[in-house]
């Protein structure tokens, strides 16, 4: 019979059916509209020349994604060149060796970290990161390492690659933390026990059996960091010096992907074809942050199921 | 030395709760000696103390004096790495460690020594054999441990905890997990053993006692209320106590355990 008390719940029970499809729609309609809008430049250009192509100017109708491209990976492998062992060993001592106490104060700390606004490290990145590596870390490393061009550079400022790839590894650090923190924690304990049984040693245990049963999770947790680094804007975009060329080395100036987009979508619309590579821009930029976090959460998924 | 462990007044709480009471009993050399007694009544804890894995859990607290071939195990000196590798620990449910059989095994002999490869191959080959599983295993040494039945994971534990020489094995219920056909074999296993380890036995299953056990300690709510040999024990029970749970005739909490009445269906298909 319908009641108003069954009414309001059927009501209810098919606005969040509705809700919820609408938000998976979302993602889909992203996809097709960021698809739909890019064909155009991909009609007009072979895909290889967009990707391959180190010549960017729109106004002359070269739209080469290379410098970008390359920028982008530059600094997301500086920053989980920084973080990963950062974070596992986070991990690894909040798992295996921290006090009840200092565990509950430290994992706070992280979500903090992990929730605070990316504008704020972009300035912090510039206050502190850029001058840091500008009037410090270049000087010292030319001095001393100068030989080998990884290490050289005629950009004069520290708005450079290392100090992009610094402030995100500081940004993609709680988040991999607290990742890799709860594979570890989830190795069963008889699993630590069976090697200390054999008169294994702590670090012989944690090295040799948790490591290496919590490795894909490990792995997971390094993705998440890794499609967090990719799709980063304004933070990157603040210290990275936004130079159109692709870095050699360290210390060189370089420009990423979302920033080219946040730097210039809206701009300059009259030249053809700019606004659809843009968008295929961003459509890279999310095909590729998707696949990281299905990777990641497919495993993810994959460990909790096997501790069943 | 004839007794390689012995306790006196020993007791163990986790936070507020009394795992274990003023335990002193002695474990015999190269004898099984089975601990019983219903779930939770501190025989596994008893086990753990033995090897010092319970110190891994928080808020344990230990009194008394524990001896291993004479030395006070919780003394401050005491080197807990070759302590435990004196013994080699079965566990209730087998958990291979993350990587190959062969590696498996050749776990801790790569700690505790430093071998050639050769050597540490013959040893490995040695060791599965000591435990059974060689001819099951020989062409599949590099495969993965969790792709061994329970029971072979079982005996790869035994062939493993063998492989760092140990003088005492230490099993904590190691065949509750399996089926009945492996857990026979480890019995056996257990029982060829005994002439060179002595070997201490966790188990719920009385029948497996009767099966195997030279000397009876019988803990309940973690005080011993009987500890001599299995003849003595299962024959002519001093307490009223050990009589009852022997025969099955327990408090009538045991029996609405799982366990408990598992025991009661083996008894019964037994014909006992």
């Amino acid at each position: 019979m319908l009641t108003k008390r069954t009414i309001k719940d059927i009501l209810a029970k098919h606005a969040m059916f509705f809700l919820a499809c609408a938000v998976s729609l979302l993602v889909i309609f992203i996809f097709g509209g960021l698809f739909f809008k890019s064909s155009t430049i991909l009609k007009n250009k072979p895909l290889a020349e967009l990707l391959f192509s180190v010549d960017w100017h729109p106004s002359r109708g070269n739209f080469g994604f290379a410098p970008f491209i390359m920028g982008t990976i530059w600094v997301t492998v500086v920053a989980i060149f920084l973080a990963v062992p950062a974070s596992l060993l986070t991990a690894i001592f909040l798992a295996e060796y921290a006090h009840k106490k200092i565990r509950g104060v430290i994992k706070p700390v992280l979500d903090l970290l992990a929730g605070i606004s990316p504008v704020i490290f972009g300035v912090f990145g510039i206050l502190v990161i850029v001058p840091f590596v500008g009037n410090g870390l270049k000087p010292f490393c030319e001095k001393f390492l100068g030989f080998i061009p990884f290490f050289r550079s005629d950009n004069f400022t520290g708005y450079s690659v290392l100090s992009a790839g610094i402030v995100l590894a500081i940004m993609i650090f709680p988040t991999m933390a607290q990742v890799a923190e709860e594979v570890v924690n989830s190795v069963p304990q008889e699993t630590r026990e069976s090697s200390l049984a054999l008169g294994a040693t702590k670090w012989e245990t944690i090295k040799y059996v948790v490591v290496k049963k919590a490795g894909a999770g490990i792995i997971a947790a390094i993705i998440l960091g890794l499609s967090r680094a990719f799709g980063e804007t304004i933070a990157v975009l603040m210290v990275v010096g936004n130079v159109i060329k692709v870095p050699h080395s360290l210390f060189d100036a370089a420009y990423t992907l979302p920033a080219l987009i946040a730097n210039n979508y809206g701009e300059m619309m009259s030249i053809p074809l700019y606004d659809s590579a843009l968008l295929l821009a961003a459509l890279i930029l999310l095909a590729v942050t998707v696949f990281f976090n299905i990777g990641a959460w497919f495993i993810l998924l994959r460990i909790e199921k096997s501790y069943v | 030395m004839n007794n390689p462990i012995r306790t006196n007044l020993l007791s163990v709480s986790y936070g507020q709760h009394q795992a274990l009471n003023d335990v002193s009993i002695e474990i015999p050399a190269r004898k099984i000696t089975a601990i019983i007694g219903p779930s939770g009544c501190g025989k596994s804890t008893l086990l753990k103390v033995f090897n010092r894995l319970l110190e891994l859990n928080d808020d344990i607290i230990i009194s008394g004096e524990v001896f291993v071939d004479g030395q006070d195990i919780y003394d401050k000196g005491v080197d807990v790495y070759s302590l435990r590798k004196k013994m080699g620990l079965l566990p209730q449910k087998p958990f291979p460690l993350p990587m190959s059989i062969f590696e498996n095994v050749a776990y801790g002999l790569k700690i505790h020594n430093h071998l050639g490869k050769g050597k540490l191959e013959g040893l490995v080959e040695h060791y599965l054999k000591e435990a059974s599983l060689w001819d099951e295993v020989k062409d599949r040494l590099h495969a993965h441990a969790a792709k061994l039945s329970i029971g072979q994971q079982q005996r790869l534990c035994l062939a493993r905890g063998l492989a760092i020489e140990p003088e005492i094995i230490l099993g904590d219920e190691p065949t509750s997990a399996l089926d009945p056909f492996s857990a026979e074999r480890i019995e056996r296993k257990l029982i060829e053993l005994k002439k060179r380890y002595t070997i201490v036995v966790v188990t719920h299953n009385i029948q497996q006692a009767i099966r195997l056990a030279d000397y009876v300690v019988f803990l309940y709510y973690g005080k011993v209320v009987e500890a001599d040999t299995a003849d003595k024990v299962f024959k002519s029970p001093q307490s009223l106590m050990t009589q009852a749970y022997i025969k099955g005739e327990f408090l009538d909490e045991v029996w609405f355990d799982k366990e408990a009445r598992l025991i009661n269906k083996v008894a019964q298909g037994e014909g006992i």
